[in-house]
C-alpha cells in the first residue's frame, strides 16, 4: 500500500490529517469565544455537542484524525532518525532561512499532545464522557460548559498552562500549514511566500482566538 | 590582498567503512588566503606524507564547481560556510588567523563512509538508473522553436538541471532525505516535451528507489535549499509531490 510504503504517500496522510485538524481548530476556537460573549449561548452549544449521535460520530472521526496524525508522526520520525544514521555531526550550524519550528515539529507535537491529555481530563471527561456514561465525573451539570471554563480558569496556573500550550500550537501551525500544502504539491516559487504569509496569519488568528479565553479569565481575576 | 594565516584543523579520520572513526587535530602554518580549501588540504597531505602519516582521503575532481565530486561538512555546513558554492570553490580568505576548522564527512545512512572524508554516494546513481533518463533517442539539437516550449518551463528545467548530485542536500537534512536531488532530476526532465511522456513512470520509479535505499521523509525544513551549492529550489519538491500523487491516484 503506497500510503504506508512510500515516503510521499506517508507524508500525504500526514498533511491531509493535519489539514483536517486545522479545520477542527478553526471550529473549536470560534466555539470558544462564545463563552466570553454569552455563557448561556456557550452552554447551548455544549448541550448540542453532548451525547447526540452526530456529536458522537463527529468526535469519533476527530479522534481518528488525531490518532492517524500521531501514529504517522511516530512512524515518520522513527524512519527519519534511522535515515540520519548513528553518527552525528560534531558541529551543526543551522543555515539562514531554516525556521526553528520546522526542525522541532515532533517535539512541539509531543508538547501539544501532553497538554491535550490534560485538556481532555479538564473538559471532555467531565462533559461528553459524563453525559455518555451517566457517571458523574465533575462538580457541575455535563452541559454546563461555561461553569467548567470559569472554574478551571479561576486558577491562574491553568491560564498560564493553556497559554504555553497554545504558544506551542502556534509554532506547530506556522510550519504545518504551508508544509502540508507543499507536500500535497500545491506550491511553487510564486506561491511559497504567499503560503507562508497565509500560514502565519491564519495560525496567529486561530491561536489568538483560543488565547482570548484564558486571557479574559486571567484579566477578570486580576482586576 | 594575499595574507598568511595559521589554522587548527579537526579532521574526521576513519580507516575503513567498518572502522571506528575519530577526530584528529592538525596545525597548519602560513596558509595563503588565496589558496582554495582543497589546496590547503593538499598542503596538509604533503606535510603528512613527509611525516610518514597516512594522508587524508577526500573526494575531488574538476575543482571548478561542476562535477559534484567534492563534499566535506565544514564548520557545520556542507561545502563550508559560504553560500552557493562547492567546497572546491571555497577559499581560505573566508577564514581568520587562529581559526579552528572542523571537517567531517557527509553523515547519512544512505551515504556510508568509505575512508576518512570520502562517502559512498552510489545511491544517487541507483536512483538515476531507476528512471532519471529518456528511454528513446530524441535526436540531435532541434531547430529553434520547432518544438514550442514556454519560457518559464525552459528556465525552470534549466535551473533544475544545474543539480550536480553532490549530496549536500542529504548531508544538510535532519531527516537524511534525498528529496531535493530526486525532485531536481524529476523536474528537469518532466518540464520539457521529450521527458514529459515518461513523467509518471519516472517519478514513481525514482521515489520507490529513493525509499528503498533508506533515505528519509522530507519535512520541509528547507535546510537542503539553503545549503545547495546550485540553489535548487524546493518548488521542485512540490512538483515531485504533485506528479507522484497524481500518478498514484490515476493507477
Amino acid at each position: 500500500m503506497w500510503l504506508i510504503d512510500s515516503s510521499v504517500g506517508r507524508k500525504f496522510i500526514m498533511s491531509i490529517s493535519g489539514v483536517f485538524l486545522i479545520l477542527f481548530l478553526i471550529f473549536h476556537s470560534l466555539m470558544n469565544i462564545v463563552v466570553i460573549i454569552s455563557p448561556e449561548s456557550y452552554n447551548q452549544i455544549c448541550a448540542f455537542l453532548g451525547a447526540n449521535w452526530y456529536a458522537v460520530v463527529g468526535s469519533l472521526v476527530l479522534a481518528l484524525g488525531f490518532v492517524i496524525h500521531i501514529l504517522y508522526a511516530l512512524y515518520l520520525t522513527f524512519l527519519n532518525l534511522r535515515a540520519r544514521g548513528h553518527e552525528k555531526y560534531a558541529v551543526k550550524d543551522t543555515p539562514k532561512g531554516v525556521e526553528w519550528s520546522s526542525q522541532n515539529m515532533f517535539v512541539l507535537g509531543l508538547i501539544i499532545f501532553g497538554f491535550l491529555v490534560l485538556h481532555l481530563y479538564n473538559f471532555w471527561f467531565k462533559m461528553q464522557f459524563a453525559e455518555l456514561t451517566g457517571i458523574h465525573t465533575g462538580s457541575f451539570d455535563p452541559a454546563n460548559g461555561a461553569a467548567y471554563v470559569s472554574a478551571l480558569f479561576n486558577h491562574w496556573i491553568y491560564c498560564v498552562l493553556y497559554i504555553v500550550w497554545l504558544a506551542a500550537l502556534w509554532f506547530h501551525l506556522t510550519h504545518g500549514m504551508w508544509s502540508a500544502m507543499q507536500t500535497l504539491g500545491l506550491n511553487n516559487r510564486k506561491w511559497l511566500p504567499r503560503l507562508k504569509a497565509i500560514s502565519n496569519v491564519l495560525s496567529t488568528i486561530i491561536v489568538l482566538v483560543f488565547i482570548s479565553v484564558p486571557l479574559y479569565y486571567l484579566a477578570i481575576n486580576i482586576f | 590582498m594575499e595574507k598568511f594565516i595559521n589554522i587548527t584543523l579537526k579532521i574526521w579520520r576513519q580507516a575503513g567503512p567498518k572502522a571506528k572513526g575519530r577526530f584528529e587535530t592538525y596545525q597548519l602554518e602560513k596558509v595563503s588566503t588565496d589558496s582554495s580549501f582543497l589546496e590547503m588540504l593538499d598542503i596538509l597531505n604533503e606535510k603528512l606524507i613527509s611525516e610518514h602519516i597516512d594522508p587524508i582521503a577526500f573526494d575531488h575532481d574538476c575543482r571548478e564547481g561542476i562535477c559534484g565530486m567534492c563534499s566535506l561538512y565544514i564548520n557545520g555546513h556542507p561545502h563550508g560556510p559560504d553560500t552557493e558554492i562547492t567546497t572546491c570553490q571555497l577559499h581560505m580568505r573566508k577564514f581568520k588567523d587562529g581559526d579552528t576548522i572542523v571537517v567531517e564527512p557527509w553523515r547519512s545512512a544512505g551515504f556510508p563512509v568509505i575512508k576518512d572524508l570520502v562517502v559512498d554516494r552510489g545511491a544517487f546513481d541507483k536512483i538515476i538508473q531507476a528512471g532519471g533518463y529518456i528511454s528513446v533517442n530524441t535526436g540531435g539539437v532541434p531547430d529553434g522553436n520547432a518544438i514550442p516550449i514556454p519560457k518559464e518551463h525552459a528556465d525552470e528545467a534549466m535551473d533544475a538541471a544545474t543539480c550536480i548530485g553532490c549530496g549536500a542536500c542529504v548531508a544538510a537534512c535532519k531527516n537524511g532525505s534525498a528529496m531535493l536531488f530526486v525532485s531536481a532530476k524529476v523536474s528537469h526532465l518532466a518540464l520539457l516535451p521529450q521527458g514529459k511522456v515518461e513523467a509518471a513512470r519516472r517519478v514513481k520509479a525514482m521515489v520507490a528507489k529513493m525509499d528503498e535505499l533508506g533515505f528519509g521523509n522530507c519535512t520541509n525544513t528547507r535546510a537542503c535549499e539553503a545549503e545547495c551549492p546550485k540553489n535548487i529550489s524546493i518548488s521542485n519538491i512540490a512538483r515531485l509531490n504533485r506528479q507522484f500523487l497524481s500518478a498514484k491516484f490515476k493507477d
